[in-house]
């Protein structure tokens, strides 16, 4: 067990502080049409940066041994199983769509 | 004996493996945190892409500022939480308490801001089910979104309240003395968890308050 601290405060409050002007950057990025799904992607990079934050500092992982970076990377490795596994198959079957699926219904019925 | 010797269960060769099985222990319980979340998130990202303009003209009837508010509050709620086990692990217990009831307040307004939202959304017939009122062709998919906004936004605040429980017996424990510089362990458990119900609301965030405004 250590006695000393892990981080710093002044670590921690710069972290904080990064935290915060990126909240306010994708609140301000969210006003302004950047197009073609930019937003979408802005949006979703200042989060996981956010998030990588939080875990590196917040949750000391920067300091932790090697298991803890397995255990975080096998969460976020099967939920990229997930989101990509079912996003792959709902974009290259449109007849999951509910759309597709009731037009097909009513042509049938005829 | 000494005092780390107390607080060493007998399965254990010594601290540091108690430490190191009960922090992972704690990573696994995240990683399934995750998996049940992400289930949610999934949902979320199938209709999204099968419904984008409704998801789009429902999102904008969230209150974009009660979310970024939302959004300072909680990270802040973070930074008191990381100071807490910093003084944890400081041995100084008396601003770990303090600490441990600033995170709790923060926690509280957070979840004050929420209510005001749900009331509002009662208020203008956004909660799906039979009062459900929306403009357009596409309110059953706007319906949808906003299941998934009370599912989604629901599950976080229900882990809010279980995390306010924690952090409220860690100040009772620390009150007793249990910890100090050489024991803080649960402490440095409820901090991680703390963290994750952050993180999940970092991406609920621009999920549901942002991504609408423009496609």
């Amino acid at each position: 067990m250590k006695s000393e601290p892990v981080v710093s405060i002044r670590t921690y409050a710069l972290v904080f502080l990064t935290l915060l002007v990126f909240t306010a950057l994708t609140t301000a990025i969210a006003f302004v049409d950047l197009g073609g799904g930019w937003n979408n992607v802005a949006a979703l990079t200042i989060a996981v940066a956010k998030a990588v934050l939080v875990i590196l500092y917040f949750m000391h992982v920067r300091y932790s041994d090697k298991l803890t970076w397995v255990f975080l990377g096998a969460g976020f490795f099967w939920l990229l199983i997930l989101l990509g596994g079912i996003m792959e198959d709902v974009r290259t079957r449109p007849s999951l769509s509910p759309e597709t699926a009731s037009t097909a219904a009513q042509v049938h019925a005829r | 004996m000494s005092k780390v010797e107390v607080f060493r269960a007998h399965h254990f060769d010594d601290p540091e493996q108690q430490h190191a099985a009960s922090w992972i222990g704690m990573w696994v319980f995240l990683a399934t945190e995750v998996m049940f979340f992400g289930g949610m998130f999934a949902g979320y990202t199938v209709y999204r892409y099968w419904y984008a303009q409704a998801f789009a003209s429902a999102s904008n009837h969230l209150d974009v500022w009660l979310g970024a508010i939302n959004t300072v509050v909680l990270i802040g709620s973070s930074f008191t939480m990381a100071l807490a086990v910093y003084n944890a692990e400081a041995g100084r217990t008396k601003a770990l308490i303090w600490f441990l009831l600033l995170t709790i307040v923060l926690g509280l307004v957070f979840l004050g801001i929420k209510f005001y939202e749900y009331h509002t959304k009662f208020a203008e017939h956004l909660v799906p089910g039979s009062s459900f009122k929306f403009e357009g062709p596409l309110a059953r998919q706007a319906e949808i979104f906003f299941s998934f906004y009370f599912a989604m936004t629901g599950m976080h605040a229900v882990h809010m309240i279980i995390g306010i429980g924690l952090l409220t017996a860690l100040i009772f424990q620390a009150k007793r003395s249990r910890f100090s510089g050489l024991y803080y362990t649960p402490v440095e458990l409820t901090g991680l968890y703390w963290h994750f119900v952050d993180i999940v609301w970092i991406f609920l965030f621009p999920l549901l308050y942002l991504l609408g405004r423009h496609l």
